[in-house]
């Protein structure tokens, strides 16, 4: 029957069609994660060998197998400590850029006419170009007693009390903030800017007072961008050694900071090395603990 | 009481006015289409009834009460939008209740008026979808439930069917009409389709740059257009510009139009005639006494089904005449024809 015998001679073209794009996909990603493997999982595999190890296996040294650094961690309160105090400057610095940057970016998106807005962006992915280590020891200067905002403020009032927090917690929480910032406005403003205008005027022509349709509409439909922001920015605050030792000084003490000095100062790299796997898989814990509430506004905003 | 009134309302962006001057009233229940071009300020009108733009000057009224200085969200509106704006977040059901449970109704009777509303639109048993897997036709069903479901005292709708296919369109069309009739409710909607004003309005308002050109019944704009932008932006016209002498306008290749209207004896003067008021036949035959009566041959026919569009040279101009497709076959090109046409079909229009 020639009925028959058309998909069928169809289904041919069709099949290499699919193989062809298969091809063609696998060529486009390829380099990506050729280079993800080379780059980061060959490393971070050595790493994880690393940590098993009593010393390091450089020159001539003996390494046998062991588990003791992981062990370290769960037998000293110390590390428990400082372990609740990087989640804690997680949190807080991820509060901090929420509650700063998601406005900013609602601005941005709705308020700001085109060119300034090119302008405003400007400055806010300015500190991205500037060098990080740079960065932080100008807050220093900022900060210290009798540094710039000190002086700015006996400038008004000669008997201010002094304001300097260098090496104070809230300046450690200043400086990530600065840095991490323009993350949580760029994925809000992403997600704020693909909202339709007239979804809200929709809410208004409903009845919907503009705070109602902001909560019930715009927030609702924002909540993806910021979540990503959310993840983008505590995940390295938590494993974030510069600002702590700089602008915290003996206040700075992290689980980030120990982990650097085991590579640095130490040089006890398997311990090193079991305490990142550690803070990795703290990380990986809290986003499936996460998940179900993070997933559903996903799953909502897109529709589905 | 007129449910709309809007007075000498003037917008301006800059240099270019939205809204010249406009002033038209609706009456309740009346369904009132606005036709124009884009950039004839059709959709700012639309949207300042709405609340959305806040005119220079002038009045808007809803029910009697100003409502300049009323926010969008207190005039009592219902509105379906262009590309429908839908909550994507939202289930039907949700969509549809959104309007209710802003305005705190109870849980139970936003259930029965939810219910009620999507069985206007025929959507009875998809409360649960999400928009996105709804159709083009349903998503504006959705729509046009969730504006009526408040109740609201004028209904305002924005090119509402422009984004579906053109079987779909005329289908709404027809539903929409009967939805309007059924509820009763005052509806003013915004088109730059000229069938589709005709088919759905009560009364046709055609703007052309933030002016009102005409104001009428759909059959009275068509027929009796009052200028030539209104004569070819809704509908075809064949345009004769001349002198009026003696109940004729005179064109300047020398032929005579009669009309059965009035003309400004001595002044410049155009008449417009619809092409399928104009009857094609052979030279041989003689027109009625006191019927226009021209000469001219077939250029090109466009055929399109169930009837030929010819464009016809006459002296001076040409002619776009439109028949209906009886004949075994079109007519030549080329073919020499008599045009005749009764004086009444001779409309003059302003320049």
């Amino acid at each position: 029957m020639t009925v028959g015998a058309v998909p069928a001679a169809r289904a041919a073209p069709v099949a290499r069609a699919g193989r062809e794009r298969g091809l063609a996909a696998a060529g486009l990603i390829g380099p990506a994660y050729l280079w993800l493997l080379l780059t980061i999982f060959l490393p971070l595999s050595a790493m994880l060998l690393f940590s098993f190890l009593t010393v390091a296996p450089f020159g001539a040294r003996e390494a046998e197998f062991t588990l003791k650094h992981y062990a370290a961690f769960f037998q000293k309160e110390f590390y428990r400590t400082l372990t609740w105090r990087s989640l804690r400057l997680g949190f807080d610095v991820t509060f901090w850029c929420v509650l700063i940057g998601y406005p900013t970016a609602l601005a941005l998106a709705r308020h700001v006419p085109g060119r300034w807005r090119e302008a405003l962006f400007l400055l806010i992915v300015l500190p991205f170009w500037s060098n990080a280590l740079v960065r932080v020891f100008s807050w220093t200067m900022v900060l210290r007693g009798g540094g710039l905002i000190d002086q700015a403020a006996q400038a008004v009032w000669p008997e201010a009390p002094s304001l300097g927090i260098l090496f104070t917690y809230p300046a450690i929480v200043v400086g990530l903030v600065h840095s991490f910032l323009p993350y949580m406005i760029l994925t809000c403003y992403l997600s704020l800017q693909a909202i339709e205008p007239s979804l809200e005027e929709a809410a208004l022509s409903l009845g919907a007072s503009p705070l109602t349709s902001f909560r019930r509409v715009t927030l609702p439909l924002s909540l993806p961008g910021m979540l990503v922001g959310v993840v983008l920015i505590f995940v390295p605050v938590i494993g974030s050694f510069m600002e702590p030792r700089i602008l915290g000084g003996p206040e700075g003490i992290m689980l980030g900071t120990v982990i650097e000095d085991q590579f640095t100062v130490v040089f006890n790299w398997p311990l090193g090395a079991a305490l990142s796997y550690i803070l990795l898989a703290i990380v990986l814990l809290l986003i499936a603990l996460a998940a179900p509430i993070l997933g559903r506004p996903l799953a909502a905003a897109s529709g589905r | 009481m007129s449910a709309v009134e809007v007075r000498n309302a003037v917008k301006r962006y800059g240099a270019l006015a939205a809204l010249d001057e406009v002033t038209l009233a609706v009456p309740e229940g009346e369904f009132f289409g606005l036709l124009g071009p884009s950039g004839s300020g059709k959709t700012t009108l639309l949207r300042a009834i709405a609340g959305f733009v806040v005119p220079d000057s002038g009045e808007i009224r809803i029910d009697g009460q100003r409502i300049e200085g009323v926010p969008v969200h207190k005039r009592g509106i219902g509105m379906v939008f262009q590309n429908y704006a839908l909550f994507p977040h939202l289930s039907v059901f949700d969509n549809v209740a959104f309007g209710l449970s802003v305005r705190g109704v109870p849980a139970g009777e936003i259930r029965s008026r939810v219910a009620e509303a999507l069985r206007l639109v025929r959507l009875s048993g998809l409360e649960e979808r999400r928009p996105r897997q709804l159709s083009g036709g349903q998503q504006q069903r959705v729509a046009l439930a969730r504006a009526l479901v408040t109740r609201p005292k004028v209904l305002l709708l924005d090119e509402p069917l422009g984004a579906l296919d053109k079987r779909l369109r005329q289908e709404m069309q027809v539903e929409l009409k009967l939805i309007q009739r059924t509820v009763g409710i005052t509806t003013i909607f915004v088109t730059h389709d000229q069938e589709e004003a005709l088919t759905l309005s009560d009364r046709i308002a055609i703007l052309s740059e933030g002016r009102l050109v005409q104001v009428g019944p759909p059959a009275e704009v068509y027929e009796r257009p009052a200028t030539r932008f209104a004569a070819e932006f809704l509908g075809e016209a064949n345009l004769f510009a001349g002198r009026a002498e003696a109940g004729a306008l005179r064109t300047p290749s020398g032929l005579a139009i009669f009309s059965a209207l009035p003309l400004p004896p001595g002044r410049e003067a155009i008449l417009a005639v619809r092409p399928e008021k104009i009857q094609l036949a052979d030279l041989a035959m003689r027109a009625p006494d006191g019927a226009n009566r021209i000469e001219g041959r077939i250029l090109r026919s466009i055929y399109s089904g169930s009837s030929i569009a010819y464009r016809v040279e006459v002296p001076g101009q040409e002619l776009t005449v439109f028949e209906q497709n009886r004949a075994a076959r079109a007519r030549e090109e080329g073919a020499a024809v008599a045009l005749t046409w009764a004086p009444e079909h001779s409309i003059p229009v302003a320049p």
